[in-house]
This record gives C-alpha cells, structure tokens and sequence, in this order.
C-alpha cells in the first residue's frame, strides 16, 4: 500500500522550479501532485508523477539531485474530523508524521493525502488495522 | 608627541646613511649565521660584500612565509637559543604556525617602536592604556604592554574577551587611550550600549587599532560611535610584531614607517620587480637592526603604496597607505586567519558533501560575514528537511571547531559551482576595505 514519491534538491534561486517543470513537460510527465518545502537557501521538491522512472532518469540526465522515496496514500473522508480521526490513530501508535500534502484528485467522496511517516510500514499496518483505506501507487499515479 | 624627535625626524641623506650602515651589517651576519639565507645568497650569486648602496637591496632574494614553515621552528634564528629571551608565533595557518625569536635587545627595540607608535597615535606618560588586543603567543597584548610602559604611560592588560568586565574597567579606571582591533572596538561598544553606557561619555580620547584591514568607513563609524580619535598601526610578527608603522594623529593619512629599523619596498607581486613610488603592489620589509630573527626582503602579501612627501606631523618617515588586499588568499575574518584549503580539509572529511566550495566574504554592519557554499552530495540527499539542515549544521560545527570562526554554510546542487580549468575561484570577497 505504498506510493513512490519523487524528491529534487533545489537551490533557492529564481526559475528553479519552473526548470524542473519545463523538463517534466517536454517528457510528457504528469504531475499528479506536489509539494515544496522550503527554508531560505534550498528547497525540496517532493513530485507523484505518473511515471517515477522516466522522472528519475530525466532529472538526473539534467544534473538535478533526485530521491525516491516511500510514502503513503491515504483516503481521508471528506468531512470535519475526518483528518482529526486519522492522526489520532497514528499518534495512538507513536507514529510521526514527517510531512503530508494533499492530492489533488478526490477518491469518490474522500480527499486523499499524501503521508510521509517515520516508520512507513509500521503505519500502513496501523491504518489497515483501523480499517482506513489506501490507495496503491499504481492506481494514484493514474487516477 | 613625537617619542623619539632625533629619529623620526631625521633629514632624509641621514636616515639613508644609517639604513645603508644597518643593511649591511644585517646582511653581513645572515650571511653567517642563518644557513638558510647563505645558500640563498650563494644561489643568487650575491656576495654580502656586493650591497654598496640602498640600491643593491633588490639584489637580493625574496623571503616567504613559506621559507619560514621550511625552516620551523627555529630554523631561521641568527643567534644562539642562550640568547633568545622571547618566542612569539603566528596565529594558525596551514600546518605550522611563524616562530620568531628575540633577544634581550630586540625586546627593547621592539618597545621603543610601540612606545614612539603609542606618542604618534596620541598617547604619552599621563596616559592610561586599555590595552584589548590578546597577550599570548600573538604579538599584539604584549607588544603594546611594552611599548606603554617604554613610554611611561599606565597600561591596564586586560587582554581580549570578557567584554562586560572590560566596559566596567573603562567607566571605573577612565582610561584615556584604547588599544583593539578595530572590530572588537565596534562590539565594545555595542555591548556598552546594551549595558546603558554611553562610549562617548567615557573618558578615551585616543584609540590605536590594527591587527585585521579595516577601512576609512569603519574609521569614521568608530569614531562616531566612540567619540575618540581612530589611528591605523600595521606589524606583523615575522617582521616584529605591532608598530612597524603608524599613522600620526594629526594627519591620519598614511602609516609612518620606523624605517630607521625596516627598510620597505613595494614590488609587482607578479614579477618581484621594485615598483617607483606612488605605485600599488606587494609590501616587502627587510629589518636592519634586528638580532634574533632578522627577515630579508620579506614579502608580506599586503598590498599598499608608499608616499615620501612631508607629512604635517613633522615626522620625515614614509607612509604607507592603508592595506588595500592582499596577494594570496588567505582570509582575515575577525582577526582570525583562514586559508581556504583549511575548509576544504574539513569538507574533505565529510561524506555528505562534495569537494566543490566557494566561499563569500562580507561586511555586514560591522563583522566579518563566511558563508561557504558547498554542494550536497547525491548519497546524503534527503526528502526531509530537517536531515538537510542537520548536514550544514553539521559543517558549521566542523568548521568552527578546526579554524575558529562562525561561518554559515549553504548547501548548492551538484555542479551548481562554476568549474575552472585553471585554479578555481575559491573566494569572493565582497568587503570594501
């Protein structure tokens, strides 16, 4: 029940980012959805494209510093307290959240969010426990 | 004041006589007695005997800081260790530190030129010296104590640091003169303002700074900022430590040089040619009285310019000008000296970088500013924050523990640091000196 996710070292200089997307485009990559974190000398870019190999492969050619990384996919149900229900369970298990970011497509009635946890496997057994639904990284970077 | 009214006065025929008498001499016995500058000699196909004039100095070759590692610690000493009663050493370079050696004579002469610097820069017997600049192996603490006391004048040797306890001592003993690097100066009297104490109401009225390049903006800054008069002293410990020149109170344009007991020239750092006067290039001392650790034609690394004309002190000795730079790439960030390759040695160690740095030198308000920029290695990429900013945390640390100053570190992309093909721009140094 684990996506893959795509990071890029950015240096926190003008068009940087607009040159990863320029890349991304010219080799017909989606963009499924994305986030940046930023502090005032760099940036990490983190990426769930529709193809992680291609995007690697690319970026690398382009002389970018490139990662991938485990993450998970997680329906959130789209109503209050439905984020809330979640983190409780992963809080109740000791499990930290790294970062999280949302997609940009819905999943029926459910928002899905992104997950980077400190122990992956760890947190997807919780959440099955739990009953909370997933998605796999085959089916997110299509849907 | 002038200390030393026959010396520093003399009518120029004069000064040159006495400097041809003390070059030969010096040249003469390093001939004998330090190995080192007989095969130096030898190599040139310079007999001591061929210095007849001022003229022939450029004869002779040069000297390096190198040639002094070559021959540490006391390799270069022309006299016997019974005789040497001082050891003074640089502050940490590459590898091995400078050793210099004095005799009992060099300590009085040495003290003698601090105490005609201490007059020149407005000091005399009524006066009471905070002397700020560190007493230790570096030559700043106790060349000044020297001189303050050859003078007459009250030194109080409260060294460098504890700055709180230092604004305390200035507003209970009321000293009159401060000695400091022109940095410290400035955090003096910031922390002054912090303790509610106004510099300016303090009881100085003349300040003597020197051991790091400093402008004639931060001369100004000082002086607004601490009500006193702002002097340059130049010295370095290869050549004797503080007072090889100094700027005169009254004119404050251009560092008199004690050249009855240092001979400077200034050549084109390129080719070693002498350069006329008027103009800029790399400043090279040949001491003339010196026992323990004379230095022929000794080349500095400062660039300068040198001006004969009379000066309205009355003093007849050149000046030099302010140090613009310097030739090699040594960094002098908050009085700490810092050679690139010193970095490079430290990122060397660590795994999660590259060997690819550049490092930026600023002025900001009034301190040094290093920010090293050093590219991430791929292995050590993380999509977390946090493990990022631990890696340049990490060099900072590093850094400060092995050189001693703070530097900020910035982490670039793989090649983002312009490759060279022949030596690579390791240093941009943004300061206006």
């Amino acid at each position: 029940m684990k996506a893959e996710q795509i990071s890029v070292f950015l240096e926190n200089k003008a068009g940087r980012l607009a040159e990863v997307a320029g890349i991304l485009a010219e080799a017909g990559v989606n963009i499924r959805a994305l986030s940046l974190a930023d502090t005032s000398d760099f940036g990490v870019l983190r990426l769930i494209v529709d193809n992680n190999e291609k995007t690697k492969e690319i970026l690398k050619k382009r002389g970018f510093t490139v990662g991938k990384t485990n993450v998970v996919a997680v329906k959130v149900t789209d109503r209050p307290g439905g984020l809330h229900n979640i983190l409780d369970i992963l809080y109740n298990a000791g499990i930290n959240v790294e970062y999280m970011y949302a997609f940009v497509q819905q999943s029926g009635n459910n928002a899905v969010m992104i997950f980077r946890f400190d122990n992956t496997d760890k947190a997807v057994e919780i959440l099955n426990k739990n009953g909370i639904q997933m998605i796999d990284g085959k089916t997110l970077y299509t849907m | 004041m002038i200390y030393d009214m026959e010396f520093e006065t003399l009518p120029r025929e004069a000064l040159s006589a006495i400097q041809l008498r003390r070059l030969q001499a010096t040249i003469q016995r390093v001939y004998a007695t330090v190995p080192f500058y007989r095969q130096k000699f030898d190599e040139s196909g310079v007999k001591p005997g061929d210095i007849r004039s001022l003229e022939d100095l450029k004869r002779l070759p040069f000297t390096t800081k190198q040639d002094l590692r070559d021959n540490y610690p006391f390799g270069m000493f022309a006299v016997p260790m019974d005789n040497v009663v001082r050891i003074h050493a640089s502050s940490g370079t590459t590898g091995k530190p400078t050793v210099v050696g004095y005799t009992a004579r060099d300590i009085t002469t040495w003290a003698s030129m601090m105490a005609r610097s201490l007059a020149a820069g407005g000091a005399w017997q009524d006066d009471i010296i905070h002397n700020a600049y560190g007493y230790g192996l570096f030559t700043g603490g106790l060349g000044v104590h020297y001189g303050a006391e050859k003078l007459g004048a009250s030194v109080i040797p409260v060294s460098g640091g504890n700055t709180k306890r230092q604004i305390v001592i200035m507003k209970d003993f009321g000293p009159t003169i401060l000695t400091a690097t022109p940095s410290y100066t400035l955090h003096l009297a910031e922390v002054a303002t912090e303790m509610g104490v106004d510099f300016r109401n303090l009881n100085f009225k003349f300040g003597i700074f020197g051991a790091e390049p400093w402008s004639e903006r931060m001369r100004e800054e000082i002086e607004r900022k601490t009500g006193m008069v702002a002097v340059d002293i130049y010295g370095l410990s290869e050549v004797m430590g503080p007072g090889v020149a100094i700027e005169c109170h009254e004119a404050k344009k251009g560092l008199h040089i004690f050249e009855d007991h240092f001979i400077a020239e200034i050549i084109n750092p390129a080719t070693g040619e002498v350069l006329p006067e008027g103009e800029t290039g790399e400043l090279v001392f040949t001491t003339i009285t010196k026992e323990a650790f004379p230095v022929i034609r000794y080349r500095t690394r400062d660039i300068t310019s040198l001006n004969s004309e009379p000066c309205i002190c009355g003093r007849t000795l050149t000046r030099m000008n302010k140090i613009s730079g310097r030739t090699d790439d040594m960094l002098i960030i908050r009085g700490v000296n810092v050679f690139p390759s010193q970095i490079e040695s430290v990122l060397m160690e660590m795994d999660e970088v590259e060997p690819h740095y550049q490092l930026f030198v600023d002025r900001k308000g009034n301190l040094d500013t290093l920010t090293i920029n050093v590219e991430l290695g791929e292995k050590a990429f993380s999509d977390e924050v946090k493990v990022l900013q631990d890696i340049s945390q990490k060099i900072s640390k590093n850094i400060k523990d092995y050189l001693g100053v703070s530097a900020k570190v910035k982490l670039v992309e793989p090649k983002a640091i312009t490759r060279s093909e022949g030596k690579a721009v390791r240093v941009i140094d943004n300061r206006k000196i």
